[in-house]
């Protein structure tokens, strides 16, 4: 069939292939330019003793990468940043698998569509704007603050502004929604024949929910938890507005390396290693989820 | 069961708006301090009106996300055609090249950004922050037209050639129509990927030529004054709007394709 079609329109391979480049090459020499080039000149970076500037001889060092051995304050740093992502991932999951679950199965028509939108809406607007809306809530005199004060008017000022949890909070918030939408798209593919089956069949909810709802979202939960670890341990700007001091992070240490202390290639170093820890999470993730579809493949029959 | 699972979705509705909520409601509240009772006042957005930082800020805001529109959806259409309609070697690393922009965390992509254009001479400022704004953007704009494509039928251009049209008139007077829609929403979505982006542009901005998030961001930790709730209120309305908008029109480009 398509022999024939090639017989009656003989635009040769040859041009085909210029057009096919031709359409290609604008949008990827672009991402080369400013995403991929840049990415080895940070490879680079990382490697000399310091910036090149000024014609200062290059010098070639491993040092930076050492840094952890250097300076061990960087694991505590690497640590918190990691418990952000735990903490925030594991929240997410456990508020946004359940609110997933009450999308598809207890709403209906266009109030789910409405609701869907709400979720995923406030995703889409400033993540900075919504940080800043957080310093008002927890702050001292905050909204959280008078509010447990008109209920208990000798309570102590409650401050959750500038500590850990604060920090939690604000990631929770940015992040809810991909593990809302990854869930809900997992369960939408759940059968309502299922269920209604394993219930005739008496099975309580509990039993519903370990047995079927729980296996079948979990590549929802996986993906969503990758989305979310992913940019969390990459943070800075949360912690540094939510956390004050205490938000010291791999992404506020970075960050200091090119903004305030110019040691740039320490700053790409780091940058790289973080990049390395990404790269495991993405290929653990998907061998996980491969894995995850291959053997729920085989329970089917 | 299903009311205890409603009164949970709601809970985490509250959750997700009513911080924002309390900021906007601050931002028309006349108490420097953020005390209640709330006294309606607009002094915070006329304050706004004369300062000159925030001012040139979101005019560099609205011109990089224009510029970065109209180029990352002319871009990013064209790899989308080449990506969708031909069979080439090497397409599925064309296609999983689009990933690193999207996932790779900004901060790692925005500290590159910065190296690089230093170190070539491209420097900092607003064509530095447009350059990668537009490859930010350009992932999400082949990903949307993409999936417009997959409801446009290719056999109605076919018919069209097979009645005597050109390859490229068969295109722009069958196929294109029919995708204007997706492309409108590609456009819209790079736009707000732009207007949104603060991590790339607060490496890429210099002291005196910022965009709208990064002044918020520096004025944040200087210290909160309503006017930074102003700002945040209005550009937030324009965010939401666009998004509303984006929407509207890829849920009718999705009707189309089931029609």
């Amino acid at each position: 069939m398509a022999g024939d079609r090639t017989g009656q329109n003989p635009p040769g391979r040859g041009r085909q292939g210029w057009a096919t480049a031709g359409l290609l090459m604008p949008a990827y020499g672009w991402l080369t330019l400013a995403v991929f080039l840049p990415l080895c000149a940070m490879l680079f970076f990382s490697v000399l003793k310091t910036a090149p500037v000024a014609n200062r001889p290059l010098e070639v060092t491993f040092d930076h990468y050492l840094a952890f051995v250097r300076r061990p304050y960087l694991f505590d740093v690497a640590w918190t940043s990691i418990q952000l992502g735990l903490w925030t991932t594991g929240l997410c999951a456990v508020l946004g698998l359940p609110a997933a679950l009450a999308l598809a199965r207890s709403t209906y028509g266009r109030s789910r569509k409405v609701l869907l939108l709400l979720i995923i809406l406030p995703f889409w607007t400033n993540g900075l704007v919504r940080v800043f809306s957080w310093t008002m809530v927890l702050r001292e005199g905050g909204i959280l603050d008078q509010a447990v004060h008109l209920v208990a008017p000798s309570a102590p000022p409650l401050t959750l502004l500038y500590s850990f949890p604060a920090v939690i909070i604000g990631l929770v918030h940015a992040y809810l929604p991909y593990m809302v939408l990854t869930c809900y798209l997992a369960l939408t593919s759940v059968e309502d024949a299922v269920v209604e089956a394993a219930r005739s069949l008496g099975a309580r909810n509990a039993v519903i929910f370990w047995k079927i709802i729980l296996p079948l979202s979990l590549p929802g939960l996986a993906s969503g938890a990758v989305l979310i670890f992913v940019p969390v341990i990459g943070s800075f700007m949360e912690p540094r507005i939510l956390g004050g001091r205490i938000g010291v992070t791999m992404g506020t240490v970075i960050e200091d390396q090119f903004t305030k202390a110019f040691n740039w290639p320490l700053g790409a170093a780091l940058s790289f290693i973080m990049l390395a820890v990404v790269l495991v999470v993405f290929g653990a993730s998907s061998r996980l989820l491969s894995r995850g579809k291959a053997s729920l493949g085989g329970a089917a029959p | 069961m299903t009311a205890l699972a409603r009164c949970f979705l709601l809970a985490v509705i509250l959750f997700l708006y009513l911080p924002v909520f309390v900021m906007v409601a601050m931002a028309f509240n006349d108490s420097a301090l953020y005390t209640l009772p709330l006294v309606p006042t607009l002094r915070w957005f006329e304050a706004l009106a004369s300062n000159e930082k925030l001012l040139a800020a979101s005019r560099n805001s609205l011109v990089i996300a224009a510029a970065t529109s109209v180029i990352a959806t002319i871009l990013g259409t064209m790899a989308s055609l080449a990506l969708s309609r031909r069979h080439f070697r090497g397409r599925s690393l064309l296609q999983i090249l689009l990933l690193p922009p999207i996932s790779i965390p900004w901060l790692i992509t925005g500290t590159a950004m910065l190296v690089f254009f230093f170190w070539t001479g491209i420097g900092r400022g607003i064509h530095a922050m447009m350059i990668g704004h537009v490859a930010l953007a350009i992932p999400y704009v082949v990903l949307i037209v993409g999936a417009g494509m997959q409801s446009v039928r290719v056999d109605l251009e076919e018919a069209a050639m097979s009645l005597g049209s050109t390859p490229f008139h068969a295109f722009v007077s069958v196929t294109l129509p029919l995708l204007a829609p997706s492309i409108a929403a590609a456009a819209l979505f790079a736009f707000a990927v732009s207007l949104d982006q603060f991590v790339v542009s607060y490496f890429l901005s210099t002291p005196g030529v910022s965009t709208l998030p990064v002044e918020i961001y520096s004025s944040i930790r200087q210290g909160f004054t309503p006017e930074i709730n102003a700002v945040s209120t209005i550009f937030l309305g324009a965010s939401t709007l666009l998004i509303l908008l984006f929407a509207q029109l890829s849920s009718l480009g999705g009707h189309r394709g089931r029609g």
